[in-house]
């Protein structure tokens, strides 16, 4: 039953994904470009509705689906590895044009070099696993 | 409903993402997609290398399936719910990408040049698909998270370790298309 819901909300994902337009390369180098203001709404509509969410869930205690408090893990504080690492990221993502849920998103739309993508991915996940304790954080 | 094979505009799309945050919170998870990344290393055995990679995969099983969810949702998008997949852009972003070769844009949903099946076929471009991924894949792990992880889930909770990632990402695109693809293309 609960990977049924977690396979409905991926569906659910993925069709917004695709469907928007947020899973296009165009839509990303648009961005950047300040050209247009589709996905900065997109974006921005979620955040101000997810902090809605997320401030409504803690001030009326809200439970899950079932019954179990929600908990929020805050983000470990540090500066220099938000920074690099996002900078990073910003560089890969405005390269391939797609961020970690939109590439697979991209799969099932049939784009198969996306797959090379996710596979660099994997490695770039693999080496940060190796160094990590060598870099700052 | 014709609309819904239109192209989705923002503020529809907006708030779905707000939906399956909410949706994931209240069935106990939360929102962030490159962490499966990690979990795919994971079960291709990189737990014999790196400590970081020796976690009970199961525990993440929940989402790699919303991962196998968000590619059906890629097929059922692309091939049941569209008309016509060519993204209406900017003009003046148009005209730019055809300057750097991008005879693709304003017809199609990614630049033919790059993810065509025969773009396979160039050194040049299986490069820069490596490297974009190499850099989404360390960049969000050293950054603890992506788009999803920071800029939805962490930016709602009011996290100011995912406002600085932000920039940072926004560093890092802006930097990519403004300075870096003048010399790549």
């Amino acid at each position: 039953m609960r990977t049924l819901i977690y396979l409905l909300i991926g569906i659910l994902f993925g069709i917004t994904m695709f469907k928007s337009e947020a899973a296009s390369w165009f839509r990303i180098y648009e961005m950047f470009k300040f050209e247009s203001f589709h996905m900065y709404g997109i974006i921005g509509s979620a955040l101000l509705l997810g902090i809605l969410v997320i401030q409504s869930i803690k001030r009326f205690e809200i439970k899950s689906f079932y019954g179990e408090k929600i908990v929020f893990t805050p983000k470990a504080k540090s500066f220099s590895r938000y920074l690099i690492g996002g900078i990073i990221f910003g560089l890969g993502w405005a390269l391939a044009g797609a961020c970690p849920g939109p590439m697979f998103t991209l799969v099932g739309a049939g784009y198969l070099p996306i797959l090379v993508v996710i596979a660099g991915a994997m490695v770039g996940t693999f080496v940060y696993g190796i160094v990590k304790d060598k870099i700052p954080h | 409903m014709n609309f819904i094979y239109e192209p989705w505009p923002w503020y529809i799309a907006g708030p779905m993402i707000a939906l399956i945050l909410l949706l994931l919170l209240m069935v106990g998870k939360n929102f962030g997609m490159s962490s499966n990344l990690r979990t795919l290393c994971t079960l291709c055995g990189a737990g014999k290398t790196t400590d970081f990679f020796k976690f009970d995969w199961k525990s993440q099983k929940w989402n790699l399936i919303v991962v196998l969810g968000a590619i059906i949702g890629g097929y059922v998008g692309a091939n049941f719910l569209s008309n016509t997949t060519a993204v209406v852009l900017n003009p003046e972003t148009i005209s730019d990408l055809k300057t750097f070769g991008f005879e693709s844009a304003g017809t199609a949903y990614l630049p033919t040049e790059m993810f065509a099946t025969t773009a396979l076929g160039s050194l040049k471009n299986l490069v820069l698909l490596v490297l974009g991924g190499l850099f989404v894949g360390f960049g969000a792990r050293y950054a603890g998270g992506c788009t999803s992880g920071h800029a939805i889930s962490g930016l709602s909770n009011l996290q100011l370790p995912s406002l600085i990632a932000v920039i940072g990402f926004f560093i890092g695109g802006l930097t990519m298309i403004h300075l870096i693809f003048p010399i790549l293309f």
